[in-house]
């Protein structure tokens, strides 16, 4: 029978070949999938993976997808590495979004054009603002920032609907929830005329540099990635656990907040409900994928970007939902958790359980250093680290 | 007074889709695991609960393909988090990311559909009471169900063998195991258990509750469910009472809108989440408490030395 024995350190090549592997089931799946659905599966990966790459243009469209999903996922990279789950980047990102919005609002025609730096800033603060709740109920009220981040998606969605029936709408859009089109001076500047790709995919590349130097040659990236592997350590080194909280939330929030605000003011140029599409989630997967690693996310950005636009292809060309892209992120993380397995177990052929017994001497299964924190904060934690 | 009546009937309405996902969670945390793929799993049952409700025009069948629908969902993340030790956070986000997904592109097609007319119950002789029979005996089957669960529940829980051994498997695996039982079977059962019951809920929002399928339509229930067992502090009597809670929260929305309340509605839209979040900090901030009634070993995998 097959059995899993553990490495007796983890392997550092499955740690690349995980997501590559990932990948190959995805796409066999995927293609199993297009021929139960009675379509060609070479048209579909014609439509997923070779389409979006193909022009200039494709590749702007691609860059469009793939600027708030990068920002999104750097933010939630050092938030996961810190063992700090917020899974409501969805909602900063509609603050994000707000927040530049009414900015952009403000500006009348004769603006300057640096009124987009206001606006890129004020979509930062709004994902932080949004952010810092959950903080804030986490360091002082113990309340898991899972829930409480996610709640607040729900509760950014409705302040967002609120906004653009109410006070916001545009009297002249028969009805319509939406705001009046930004201003010419309020757009983010785009890349080439006549691409949709803004600054923003300049900033992404950036920030992917930024964040790099930020965990790995900094005293304050180390102290959150220390935090985050071993508590314990951390707290006998003195590493303050409520800052390390603070400094993942409001920098993950504020990503997110930047992302809603490019967005806003960029491709969408005006607020709808349909603001939320879902890059806040999708995010999640990039991050993982992406190993938590700057560089990593560039690659698992890519990828993902292609699901969105596959989807979208694949409904105006083979008529499939466009949900495909949704069956297809979620069937990439499950097998990507899969096959992380490898990274700390081998798979050996055993012929009978009573063998196990000659590996008494071997090193003892590596406890995953990722075990799941309870959904309800272990006090002790917190008290400790605020003693610091 | 008759519209009170009703607002009652409406909260156990709305509670009986919480009690059963809540109650399907505390049995999965009691044996030690988180399971953040409430809402997938919910989303997915609903779909299933929903087309096999169109095919076949039977409740029941429809309410047996949710709970089986909810059982394999679940026994995905059942053996990824037990048998190869993943993170239970990720991969319960993995489940909750692929449900909506696959829930929306196999759901296309269902979206136009109706259900027949919808039947309806009364218990014989109580329902014609005054005030109670509509306010408590005009209710589907299952709202009963659920109350009848939830006393099993404790039953199990505390009275029977079994229970104990549970509870041993979520408080301390290391012991469970050193004295024979079989603590990844357990913890893979209690995650199919759960599993099923997620999705008996998701199957009863999408037949009975709403009646209808639409995109995301668990909006948000399995993550308040997931809330709700904090919030009862593991206990299935206090789950079944939170559950009526938020469903009372749900419903009153409705409630003051049709009274002409000047709240906007997205107020009124967001009143549960931000209760969630309320009663959350609420519970949370008694950390002595929440210790106390833990299962000691929630969240953390266990794998038998080799």
């Amino acid at each position: 029978m097959l059995t899993l024995e553990s490495r007796s350190e983890p392997s550092r090549t499955m740690t690349i070949v995980s997501p590559l592997l990932a990948l190959g089931i995805t796409v066999v799946i995927g293609m199993l999938l297009f021929m139960m659905l009675g379509k060609d599966p070479m048209r579909g990966l014609q439509v997923f993976f070779i389409e979006p790459v193909k022009s200039g243009y494709a590749l702007s469209e691609l860059a469009v997808k793939a600027t708030p999903l990068l920002l999104i996922a750097l933010g939630l990279s050092v938030c996961f590495r810190s063992n700090v789950w917020n899974i409501g980047a969805e909602g900063q990102f509609i603050l994000g979004a707000i927040a530049a919005g009414g900015v952009a609002m403000m500006a009348d025609k004769d603006s300057s054009r640096f009124i987009v730096i206001a606006i890129l800033l004020a979509g930062a603060a709004g994902g932080m603002a949004w952010a810092a709740i959950v903080a804030f109920l986490r360091d002082r009220a113990n309340a898991n920032e899972i829930l409480v981040s996610l709640m607040l998606v729900y509760v950014a969605d409705m302040l967002l609907s609120y906004l653009v029936y109410g006070p916001w709408k545009d009297p002249a859009a028969y009805n319509f929830p939406q705001t009046i089109s930004f201003l010419e001076p309020t757009k983010i500047p785009r890349l080439f005329s006549g691409w949709r790709v803004t600054i923003g995919a300049v900033i992404a590349v950036i920030a992917v540099f930024l964040f790099w130097l930020f965990l790995f040659r900094t005293y304050a990236g180390f102290q959150l990635q220390v935090g985050g592997l071993a508590p314990a350590a951390a707290r006998y080194a003195g590493f303050s656990s409520r800052k390390a909280l603070w400094m993942a939330m409001l920098g993950s929030g504020g990503m997110a907040g930047l992302a809603g605000g490019l967005e806003a003011a960029g491709p969408l140029g005006q607020l709808t409900p349909h603001v939320p599409a879902g890059y806040g989630f999708a995010a999640i997967i990039v991050a993982f994928v992406g190993r938590l690693h700057p560089v990593g996310v560039v690659f698992s950005t890519v990828l993902m970007s292609m699901f969105y636009i596959g989807g979208e292809l694949a409904q105006s060309r083979l008529g499939l939902p466009k949900s495909l892209t949704g069956v297809f992120q979620g069937m990439l993380l499950f097998a990507l958790l899969a096959c992380d397995t490898l990274i700390v177990y081998r798979i050996r052929w055993r012929h009978s359980p009573h063998h196990a017994s000659a590996s008494s001497g071997q090193a003892k299964p590596l406890p995953r250093g990722d075990e799941s924190k309870p959904l309800a904060v272990d006090p002790s934690d917190a008290e400790q680290g605020a003693k610091v | 007074m008759d519209a009170f009546a009703l607002l009652i009937a409406a909260t156990l309405n709305a509670g009986t889709v919480l009690a059963f996902a809540a109650l399907g969670l505390l049995i999965n945390e009691r044996a030690g695991i988180v399971n953040l793929g409430a809402e997938g799993i919910m989303l997915v049952a609903a779909v299933a609960g929903f087309a096999t409700a169109v095919h076949t025009g039977s409740d029941w069948v429809a309410f047996a393909a949710g709970m089986g629908a909810g059982a394999l969902m679940a026994a995905a993340f059942g053996w990824l988090v037990i048998w190869l030790n993943t993170n239970q956070y990720a991969s319960g986000l993995a489940l909750s990311l692929f449900g909506a997904g696959f829930s929306a592109f196999v759901g296309i097609r269902y979206t136009q559909e109706k259900l027949s007319q919808r039947s309806h119950f009364d218990v014989p002789g109580l329902a014609d009471i005054p005030f109670i029979g509509p306010a408590l005996f005009r209710q589907h089957p299952l709202v009963y169900l659920a109350i009848v669960l939830a006393v099993a529940l404790t039953w199990f829980l505390y009275r029977s063998r079994a229970g104990l051994v549970l509870r041993a498997v979520g408080e301390s695996p290391e012991s469970a195991h050193a004295l024979g039982y079989p603590v990844r079977r357990i913890r893979f059962a209690a995650v199919m258990v759960g599993g099923a019951l997620c999705g008996l809920a998701g199957a009863y929002i999408s037949v009975i509750y709403t009646p209808l399928w639409v995109e995301g339509m668990v909006a948000g229930k399995g993550w308040i469910a997931l809330a709700l067992t904090t919030f009862a502090t593991w206990r299935p009597a206090r789950v079944l009472l939170g559950a009526y809670l938020f469903g009372g929260v749900t419903m009153l929305q409705f409630h003051l809108q049709g009274e002409g309340l000047q709240v906007s509605s997205q107020l009124l839209t967001a009143m549960p989440y931000l209760s969630t979040i309320i009663v959350l900090v609420l519970i949370s901030r008694n950390a002595a408490w929440i210790r106390a009634n833990m299962p000691a070993s929630l969240g953390k995998p266990f794998s038998p030395g080799s």
